[in-house]
């Protein structure tokens, strides 16, 4: 499936193609350490084993705030 | 993942902690009630008290100073509340953080104190610490760390603060403890804790951290949830400290092998008894005034007129 990835901590915006189909493969894939991210998908926060759907928006928020 | 408290109606939840999935309301009645047992175990607020909340913008001095205030009027506490923050002088990244700290501080209706290095040591970080880094090899995060306390411990005193809250999370302890270990900073160990700092003497204000328990991970989902107003940012410098892959190292490991952290956090609470028996011991003997400007001073002149030294002889 196709998802367009929103990254806060390098402030990019990236379409992506996913071989999975949870948020811990999403995180996996992109080598995050999903302890350092919340994952939001529709302005709600949605925890590692929830399903992905071919074509959504995905946002990456930072855990970390460095300084 | 459902939430495991909500039977009756299935509500999704927003994070999986080792005891259970929790949705928003579960959450954040989780994290503040732990914030608050924090600060009844350790006795982190007390009636009169006069605190002195040391802010950023970011999510942990905001969600420190509004839990601090809920505290005081869920429990009805007579204290007094108000802010400092300390502006080093870092481009493109303290300016945005302050403006968010601002809007906070009006909205929560608490009197802010901003005080920066230009004002206080002469220097901004960013001119300050090319030219004291050319004598010492002092990295950015050192010189600001020692003149950002430094000012703190100042200021705090000036206001007559009995304590001075920092939003001081889990990870930060966690790093801070483990950093002190691989370089044998054994001495340091007074400044962890959710207490620190020695209440005897009058040099240095106690430090108190209501989130000592929390996750920073927990910390950032909270304050989303509430909707705090913050814009991420990172200092330039924050990639290049010995904190940052201490960091890296244990979110690594905490991934791999769940509650490191807190592992950490726990053999240090068993410790700590005994390290700042030591420390006190040594305190007493040792703790002077600095010859330069009369704060606490470990050796002849503290730390933070050291650096301004060298800075002034680069000039
Ligand atoms: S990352 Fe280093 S230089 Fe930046 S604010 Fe933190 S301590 Fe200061
Ligand atoms: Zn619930
Ligand atoms: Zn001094």
């Amino acid at each position: 499936m196709k998802l367009q990835v929103k990254n806060e901590r390098e402030n990019s915006l990236k379409k992506i193609v996913f071989a999975g189909t949870t948020v811990q493969e999403l995180l996996k894939q992109l080598k995050i350490n999903p302890e350092t991210v919340i994952v939001v998908r529709n302005n709600e926060v949605i925890t590692e084993d929830e399903e992905l759907k071919d074509k959504e928006q995905i946002e990456l928020l930072s855990v970390i705030s460095g300084g | 993942m459902n939430c495991h408290l909500c039977q009756k109606n299935p509500t999704k939840a927003v994070i999986i902690l080792q005891h259970g999935a929790l949705c928003k309301s579960h959450f954040l009645h989780y994290f503040e009630e732990r914030v608050f047992k924090t600060i009844n175990k350790y006795r982190l607020i007390e009636r009169n008290d006069r605190l002195c909340v040391a802010a950023s913008g970011g999510k942990d001095s905001q969600t420190v100073l509004y839990l601090t205030k809920k505290y005081l009027e869920n429990y009805k506490i007579p204290a007094t509340l108000e802010a400092l923050a300390i502006d080093e002088g870092i481009d493109g990244y303290r300016e945005k953080t302050l403006v968010d700290l601002k809007q906070f501080c009006k909205k929560l209706n608490v009197p802010l104190t901003i005080v920066s290095f230009q004002e206080a040591l002469g220097k901004p970080l960013d001119e300050a610490y090319p030219l004291v880094n050319k004598d010492t090899k002092k990295k950015p995060c050192n010189v600001c760390g020692v003149w950002r306390r430094y000012l703190l411990n100042k200021y705090a005193k000036q206001k007559g603060a009995t304590k001075v809250v920092t939003g001081h999370n889990l990870d930060d302890e966690a790093q801070a403890t483990i950093m002190n270990i691989f370089k044998a900073h054994t001495k340091l160990a007074g400044r962890l804790g959710p207490v620190s700092g020695t209440e005897e003497l009058d040099t240095f204000a106690q430090r108190v951290k209501p989130l000592y328990f929390c996750p920073e991970k927990e910390v950032r989902l909270y304050a989303l949830l509430k909707e705090f107003q913050i814009q991420f940012g990172e200092c330039p410098y924050a990639r290049e400290g010995f904190r940052h892959d201490i960091q890296e190292m244990l979110n690594t490991f905490e991934h791999k092998y769940p509650g490191t952290k807190q592992g950490i956090i726990n053999s240090f609470l068993a410790l700590m008894p005994l390290l700042k028996e030591n420390k006190e011991k040594e305190d007493n003997q040792k703790i002077k005034v600095c010859n330069s400007c009369g704060e606490a001073a470990n050796h002849e002149m503290c730390n933070a007129c050291k650096i301004k030294e060298v800075l002034d002889a680069a000039k």
